[in-house]
């Protein structure tokens, strides 16, 4: 079966930055897997790069094994379903009107109704009527959450969607996106928290400075001596009751 | 739905009211016995006035103040920010260089030449404005973008007048800057209302994709709605709107501004449906304000853009001050 979403040898530049130098990487059907990284790393742009919002200077993007700028707009927001990192919503509208833009291709009603049951989903159905900027950070979160799941997409694309939420709030995100992928989806999420990574994901992709360092199980792809080269620590996994955590602590400088 | 309709039948029902009120009151005043011939014979001299000084004045005005309440909305939309205007984002000013130009180089003598400069000179602006909002995130910096373009093509328009070796000519292109609907016919309306109806048409494409931008750029180009085509479409229809706006009664500034903020609560933000009630307000507030302007016991009759300015400008202050704060957030 062929991924949902493919990167090969991409490579991407800003100005006379390469942020993508050779990034492969894949998410199939039923997966969960977390992009790793220091900030810089190129986590988001891999994540641009995937759904067509970054040219490639080099390398292919492929969104269910089609070449992403071949896709029509509207066939790649069909495959793919994005959360960005960006959570500033320009006017006031109600959570649920907010929700319901993931299907602008439905009819109001049913699009309306598809967003009442994601707003549940995720916790945040007693907002429903409720104006995006009257509401926190992190119920804002949920609200873009749910507008994402409203998509549909067999793929969901999140770029630290917990970024600056409270623990209960970044359980809850990463709890739903987990189920995503338990029921058949593919979920590409990037995340700055490696417990978290690795007690969610099913594979971890480890990038630094614009290249894949790891690609493996999370414990096998965040192993010390990938903390050390790409992280700057020194660290090492503890089994807990909840699975494994990691300690550790700054690389000193030498 | 049933609240944005009965919002847009209320805005209509007050429009019909005001219209009535224009058509009934003005300078000249006249008895009852005059109103009735006025009704019964529209050729007669109390006829006249009403329907074809008054009536076609008042029409323009609401036509003018919908194109610019039609714009704002788009505009506003299109950048994400409450600030944006045709006026304030250098629209206006633009159209208005445009028609300065054409007047100046006799162009006044063929009919549509002016107006379609002032087209023109729009759709340049709409075309900067996109360019410059496809690069620079900060609303503020937008927002300075059009305040530079503004003054420079009011600059323009001054070395304009600087130049022009016709006095005459310069008079017509200032009486024309201060923007105002008197002495405007029906075959005003009759250009004005095309242009609306074509800037609507194309406003109405571009609403699922604006209402969509609320999310960002980002989470829009990934959508699965294709934004450049939005773009394109708001563009236009900002740009017929607020050219057509400037061609027939000049620079009318701060409607664009107002419009969408007196109803944007009542559609509770969403710059989809924003349009059609912001169009209507924009009209509604044009009449109005064309008829205090008109019944304002001044020597000179008080030009409808002086008096837009005297209330929009405290208004803009107001409504970024209130940005500001949110923007802090």
């Amino acid at each position: 079966m062929s991924a949902l979403l493919e990167l090969d040898g991409a490579v991407a530049r800003m100005g006379a930055a390469t942020v993508l130098d050779g990034v492969s990487l894949s998410v199939r059907a039923g997966e969960m897997v977390a992009l790793c990284g220091p900030n810089g790393a190129g986590k988001s742009s891999a994540v641009r790069a995937a759904l067509g919002l970054m040219p490639l200077h080099g390398g292919a993007a492929k969104l269910g094994g089609e070449d992403v700028d071949r896709l029509s707009e509207r066939e790649r927001g069909a495959r793919a379903a994005y959360l960005p990192q960006e959570r500033h919503i320009a006017w006031n509208l109600p959570a649920i009107e907010v929700a319901a833009l993931g299907a602008p291709f439905l009819s109001g009603a049913d699009a309306l109704d598809r967003a009442r049951k994601a707003l549940d989903e995720v916790g945040a159905g007693h907002l429903a009527e409720r104006g995006v900027a009257e509401m926190s950070g992190g119920e804002r979160a949920r609200v873009l959450l749910a507008r994402a799941l409203v998509v549909q997409a067999p793929l969901l694309l999140a770029d630290e969607p917990i970024a600056g939420l409270d623990p209960d709030a970044q359980l809850l995100v990463l709890e739903r996106l987990r189920a995503r992928a338990d029921a058949g989806g593919g979920v590409l999420v990037s995340l700055h928290d490696l417990t978290l990574a690795a007690r969610v994901a099913d594979r971890v992709i480890v990038l630094n400075a614009g290249r894949v360092v790891a690609d493996g199980s999370p414990i096998e792809a965040l192993s010390p001596a990938v903390l050390r080269s790409a992280f700057h620590l020194d660290g090492i996994w503890v089994e807990a009751p909840d699975g494994p955590l990691l300690a550790a602590r700054r690389l000193l400088q030498v | 739905m049933k609240r944005h309709l009965s919002l847009n039948l209320g805005l209509g029902a007050t429009i019909l009211l005001a219209l009535v009120g224009a058509v009934l009151f003005g300078e000249t005043a006249l008895s009852a016995a005059q109103y009735g011939q006025a009704l019964a014979d529209p050729a007669s001299g109390p006829g006249e006035v009403l329907w074809q000084v008054r009536a076609p004045r008042a029409v323009c005005a609401l036509m003018v103040g919908a194109a610019l309440g039609l714009a704002g909305a788009v505009l506003q939309g299109l950048l994400r920010n409450p600030l944006a205007d045709p006026g304030v984002l250098g629209v206006s000013a633009t159209a208005a260089l445009g028609a300065a130009g054409a007047i100046v180089l006799g162009a006044a003598a063929i009919p549509g030449l002016v107006e379609s400069a002032a087209l023109v000179g729009a759709a340049l602006a709409g075309l900067l404005l996109v360019a410059v909002a496809a690069r620079v995130r900060a609303p503020e910096a937008l927002i300075l973008f059009g305040v530079a373009l503004s003054s420079f093509a009011g600059a323009l328009t001054a070395l304009i007048f600087n130049l022009s070796p016709s006095p005459i000519a310069s008079a017509e292109v200032m009486n024309w800057l201060l923007g105002s609907v008197q002495n405007r016919s029906w075959i005003d309306v009759a250009w004005v209302t095309p242009a609306l109806v074509v800037a609507a048409v194309f406003a109405a494409g571009a609403s699922p994709g604006l209402r969509m931008l609320t999310l960002g750029e980002e989470a829009a180009r990934a959508s699965g709605l294709s934004m450049g085509r939005m773009r394109i479409l708001a563009l236009i229809a900002s740009a017929v709107a607020a050219g057509a706006a400037v061609a027939v009664a000049g620079v009318i500034g701060f409607v664009g501004l107002a419009a969408p903020h007196l109803v944007r609560a009542a559609v509770r933000g969403d710059p989809g449906r924003l349009l059609w009630p912001s169009a209507l307000a924009g009209g509604l507030m044009l009449v109005l304000a064309d008829l205090a302007a008109r019944l304002m016991p001044t020597d000179q009759e008080l030009k409808l853009g002086v008096f837009t300015a005297l209330v929009g400008a405290p208004l803009f202050a107001l409504i970024a001050w209130r940005a500001a704060r949110e923007w802090r957030l």
